[in-house]
C-alpha cells in the first residue's frame, strides 16, 4: 500500500453557512416555540417528527460510515468525513427527545394506566409498551449510538495523524458489531416513537419501513453537502463523475428500497383485510389525507426514481445537489404522513409544520460547521484515501 | 501443409496498470479492432479503451417496459375477462395485488433480453468456437493476468509493428494466437449417423425422466399427498359441528352476488298480477322450454300437460294444464308455481334457473293453445 501525502489544503468554510445555519435554527425555535405556546400537544407531534427526521440523519450517518469500513469501500472514502460530521447530530437527538419525555402522556395513549385496564389489545402489548421499558431501552439505544460515534470518529481521527492502517482494522471490528445495533436499535426507535401512537395497529415490517427511508434521507443530506463541497473544492482535487455516479446510484437504489418496502407494507395489509391492521392506512385515505398519501408517493418515489433513471443524470452535480434537498423533504414528508394523522383526523398542515425542518435544517448545519472547524474534511490518514481518489466506473 | 492462418497477436500483463496504459498505447497507436480480456472488471477501462457508453440499456429499458406492460394487461385479462372470480371480496381490477407479478416479470424480460441481445448483437454469437478459447492466453487471463487481443484483421495490422508495439509496453508474453486448422475447415452433416444416433438417445432419456417422473417419482411417498388428504368431503360427517354435516349450510340471509331473491314468497295473487314474461316465444326459447319440460314437468304432467303421468299411481296424478282455470291463469301464476310448488308439488327453483322457468311457461301455453286450436289459427 502506498503511503504517499495525498495533498489537502484544510479551507474554513465560509461564514454565510454558519449564518445561515445560526439563522434557520433560530427562526426554527421561535416557530416551536410558539407552537408550543398555542396548542402544546401539536408541538408535541411535530417533535416526534422532528426527533424522526434528526435521527434518520444522525444515525443513518453513521450507518454509511460503518458500511465502508465493513464493505472495504474506496470510492466513499474521499468524503467518509462528512458522514461523520454528519452524524455528530447524534446529540441533538437527545436534546430533541427530552421535551418529549416530560410529556410522554400527552401522546402516547398507552401511557394512560386507566385506558390500558379497559382495553385487552393493549393489556397484551403492556409488556413492552410501559413507561419504565420505554424510557430504559431509548436511553440504551442514545448511549449506543453516541458510544459508537465517538468509538468510530475517534479512530478515523487519529488516523489522520498516525496514518497507521491499524486503525481501519479496530473501526471494521467496531463497524461489524454496530450492524446489528443499527438494525436494532432503528426497528424499535420507529416502533417507540411512531409505531405506538396507534397502539392498536398491527405491522410487522414497520421497522425496516422506517430504517429505508433513513438510509434515504442521511445519504440525501450527505449527498447534497459533498457535491457542493466538491464543487468549490473543500475537499481533494481529482474527485468527480465517477464518484458522483456511485452517489446517485446509491440514492436511486435506495429510493427504490424504500418503494419495495412501503408497498410490501401497503399491500399486504390491504390485501389481508384485517381490521386490526387497515384502519391506519384508511385514516391516512379520507379527510384531505389521501392527498398527503398522494404527494408522498410523488415526492419519495416517482420524482427521485424518474429524475435518477438514467446513467448521465446520476452523474450530473446539480441533479444530484437538487435530488438531496428534495429526498431530505420527501423524508419530512413521510414522516409528516406516518405521524400527524395520530394528532388530527382530518389534514393539518400550516406554519407550525414549518418549525422543526428548520430547526433541524439549522442544527445540522452548525453541527457541521463545528465541526469542520476543528477537523480535516478529508480522512488524509486513511490508506484506502488515494485508491478512492483514482476510482474510475 | 499450409501456413497457419493469424487471428490476432495477443499479450499478456501482470497488473490492472498494465493493462490500463497498454489499452491507452493501442488506442493512441489508432487500432480499432483490439479486445481486452481481464479476470475481474477493471475500473477506467472504458476510459483508456475510448469505448462510446453502451445502447445496451435501452433494450433493456423497452424489454422491461414491454414485459412490465404485458404482464398487467395479461392479468388484467385474466382477472378481469377470461376467469372473474370474487377473491375476498375484492374487485376483479385489483392492481395492487398484480404489482409484484408485474414487477417481478419486468425484471425478468429486462434481465433475459438484456442477456440474449449481449449474447447475439455484442458477442457475436452464435459461432462454435472462438479462435482465443483453449490457448495459453485464455487460460491465464481467466486466472490472475490481463491480456490484450489485437485482431489480424485491424486495418492497420501488421504483425511485426503490433508485436514491437506490444513489446515495447513490457508485457509478460507477447505470442500469435492462430484459428485451428481443424476448426476453419470443419463443415457439419446434418445427417451425420453419430449426430442422430445422439439426438435419439437424448430423446430417449428425456421421455423416460419425463414418464419416471410424472408417474413414478410422483406416486411415491411422501409425493401422495395430494391423493391422500386430511379433508372432508361434502357429504361425510363430522363431530365438529352439532348437526354433524361436513358441508356447511349457508348462513341465514345470504344472498348470492348479483342475485335478486324472489319477491313474491308465497304471495301467489301478487305474483300472478305483477310478474310478466320477459322472453318472446321465439323457437329457440320455445326449444329451451321443451327440454326443461319433458325433463322436470313430464313424469306427473305428461309429454302433453294432459295430466297423464307415468308414475303408475305411485303418486296422486296432478289435473290436466288444459282445464279453463290454468289457460286463464297469468303467466306469473305458473311459474309462481313452478317457483314455490303447490299442494303435493314441490318447488323446482334449485333444478330450473329463471330464464328456463319463464321458458317453460312459453311451451305450456303453446301446448294449452294446441289442444284448444282457435279457428283462426288454422290460416
Amino acid at each position: 500500500m502506498s503511503t504517499t501525502q495525498v495533498p489537502y489544503q484544510k479551507k474554513e468554510l465560509p461564514s454565510s453557512v454558519s449564518a445561515f445555519g445560526a439563522a434557520a435554527t433560530i427562526a426554527g425555535a421561535i416557530i416551536v416555540a410558539l407552537t408550543f405556546m398555542l396548542d402544546h400537544s401539536r408541538g408535541l407531534y411535530n417533535n416526534i417528527i422532528g426527533l424522526s427526521v434528526m435521527t434518520s440523519v444522525a444515525v443513518g450517518a453513521l450507518f454509511y460510515v460503518s458500511l465502508e469500513y465493513l464493505a472495504g469501500a474506496v470510492w466513499s472514502t474521499p468524503f467518509r468525513r462528512v458522514l461523520e460530521f454528519l452524524s455528530a447530530t447524534v446529540f441533538v437527538v437527545v436534546v430533541l427527545a427530552l421535551p418529549l419525555f416530560a410529556n410522554l402522556h400527552e401522546v402516547f395513549h398507552w401511557t394512560h394506566s386507566e385506558a390500558v385496564a379497559k382495553d385487552a389489545l393493549l393489556q397484551g402489548k403492556a409488556p413492552y409498551l410501559n413507561i419504565e421499558f420505554f424510557t430504559i431501552r431509548n436511553v440504551v439505544f442514545a448511549v449506543l449510538w453516541i458510544a459508537f460515534y465517538m468509538v468510530l470518529t475517534h479512530f478515523s481521527r487519529k488516523q489522520d495523524a498516525t496514518r497507521d492502517q491499524k486503525y481501519t482494522r479496530i473501526n471494521i471490528r467496531f463497524s461489524t458489531a454496530f450492524m446489528p445495533v443499527f438494525a436494532l436499535t432503528t426497528t424499535f426507535f420507529a416502533i417507540d416513537w411512531i409505531m405506538s401512537l396507534e397502539p392498536h395497529w398491527f405491522s410487522t415490517i414497520f421497522g425496516v419501513y422506517y430504517f429505508s427511508g433513513t438510509f434515504l434521507c442521511a445519504l440525501a443530506v450527505a449527498t447534497f453537502i459533498i457535491v457542493s463541497l466538491n464543487e468549490r473544492g473543500y475537499l481533494v482535487a481529482g474527485l468527480g463523475k465517477d464518484h458522483y455516479y456511485s452517489l446517485g446510484t446509491l440514492l436511486f437504489v435506495f429510493t427504490n428500497f424504500w418503494a419495495y418496502i412501503a408497498f410490501s407494507q401497503f399491500m399486504l395489509i390491504w390485501y389481508a383485510n384485517v381490521p386490526e391492521e387497515t384502519f391506519w392506512f384508511i385514516s391516512r385515505w379520507k379527510n384531505g389525507w389521501e392527498y398527503v398519501s398522494l404527494a408522498l408517493i410523488f415526492t419519495k418515489f416517482l420524482v427521485p426514481y424518474f429524475v435518477l433513471l438514467s446513467q448521465p443524470s446520476k452523474m450530473d452535480a446539480r441533479k444530484l445537489k437538487f435530488m438531496g434537498v428534495w429526498i431530505f423533504f420527501a423524508h419530512i414528508v413521510d414522516m409528516y404522513w406516518l405521524i400527524m394523522p395520530s394528532f388530527s383526523r382530518t389534514v393539518m398542515l400550516g406554519w407550525q409544520e414549518l418549525g422543526f425542518p428548520l430547526l433541524i435544517v439549522g442544527l445540522i448545519t452548525l453541527t457541521f460547521v463545528f465541526k469542520a472547524k476543528r477537523e480535516n474534511l478529508v480522512p488524509i490518514g486513511d490508506p484506502k484515501l488515494q485508491r478512492g481518489i483514482d476510482f474510475r466506473i | 501443409m499450409n501456413t497457419p492462418l493469424l487471428y490476432s497477436v495477443t499479450a499478456l500483463f501482470d497488473t490492472p496498470d498494465g493493462i490500463i496504459h497498454a489499452a491507452e498505447a493501442v488506442r493512441k497507436a489508432g487500432y480499432k479492432r483490439y479486445d481486452i480480456h481481464t479476470p475481474y472488471p477493471v475500473h477506467g477501462m472504458d476510459d483508456a479503451m475510448g469505448l462510446k457508453d453502451s445502447k445496451l440499456g435501452f433494450i433493456t429499458l423497452g424489454a422491461g417496459l414491454m414485459g412490465g406492460a404485458g404482464v398487467f394487461a395479461f392479468i388484467s385479462w385474466v382477472f378481469m375477462a377470461a376467469y372473474p372470480n370474487v377473491i375476498g371480496g375484492k374487485p376483479f381490477f385489483s392492481w395492487p395485488a398484480f404489482v409484484p407479478v408485474t414487477f417481478e416479470i419486468t425484471v425478468l424480460s429486462a434481465v433475459l433480453v438484456t442477456i440474449g441481445s449481449l449474447i447475439a448483437f455484442f458477442f457475436k454469437f452464435p459461432n462454435n468456437s472462438h479462435p482465443l478459447h483453449d490457448t495459453p492466453y485464455m487460460k491465464a487471463v481467466s486466472c490472475d493476468t490481463f491480456g490484450i487481443s489485437i485482431q489480424a484483421d485491424d486495418p492497420k495490422f501488421d504483425e511485426a509493428a503490433v508485436t514491437a508495439l506490444l513489446t515495447s509496453l513490457h508485457p509478460r508474453t507477447v505470442a500469435p494466437v492462430c484459428y485451428d486448422e481443424a476448426e476453419l475447415n470443419h463443415t457439419w452433416k446434418t445427417f451425420d449417423p453419430k449426430f442422430l444416433a445422439l439426438l435419439a438417445g437424448v430423446a430417449l432419456l428425456v421421455s423416460a425422466a419425463t414418464y419416471g417422473t410424472m408417474n413414478v417419482v410422483l406416486y411415491m411417498p411422501p409425493f401422495d399427498w395430494m391423493m391422500n388428504q386430511n379433508k372432508f368431503k361434502p357429504q361425510q360427517t363430522t363431530e365438529q359441528y352439532p348437526d354433524s354435516r361436513m358441508m356447511r349450510p349457508v348462513v341465514a340471509g345470504t344472498v348470492a352476488r348479483g342475485f335478486t331473491p324472489y319477491p313474491y314468497k308465497g304471495m301467489a295473487d301478487s305474483a300472478g298480477k305483477s310478474l310478466v314474461n320477459p322472453l318472446q316465444p321465439t323457437a329457440k326459447v320455445l326449444a329451451l322450454g321443451k327440454e326443461k319440460y319433458l325433463t322436470f314437468c313430464s313424469p306427473c304432467h305428461g309429454n302433453f300437460a294432459k295430466g297423464d303421468s307415468r308414475l303408475r299411481g305411485q303418486f296422486p296424478n296432478p289435473p290436466t294444464l288444459h282445464s279453463d282455470k290454468v289457460r286463464t291463469w297469468p303467466d306469473g301464476s305458473v311459474y309462481h308455481v313452478i317457483t314455490e310448488g303447490q299442494n303435493i308439488m314441490p318447488s323446482y327453483a334449485s333444478q330450473i334457473s329463471r330464464e328456463e322457468r319463464w321458458a317453460v311457461v312459453h311451451y305450456v301455453r303453446a301446448l294449452q293453445r294446441a289442444f284448444n286450436a282457435k279457428e283462426s289459427d288454422q290460416q
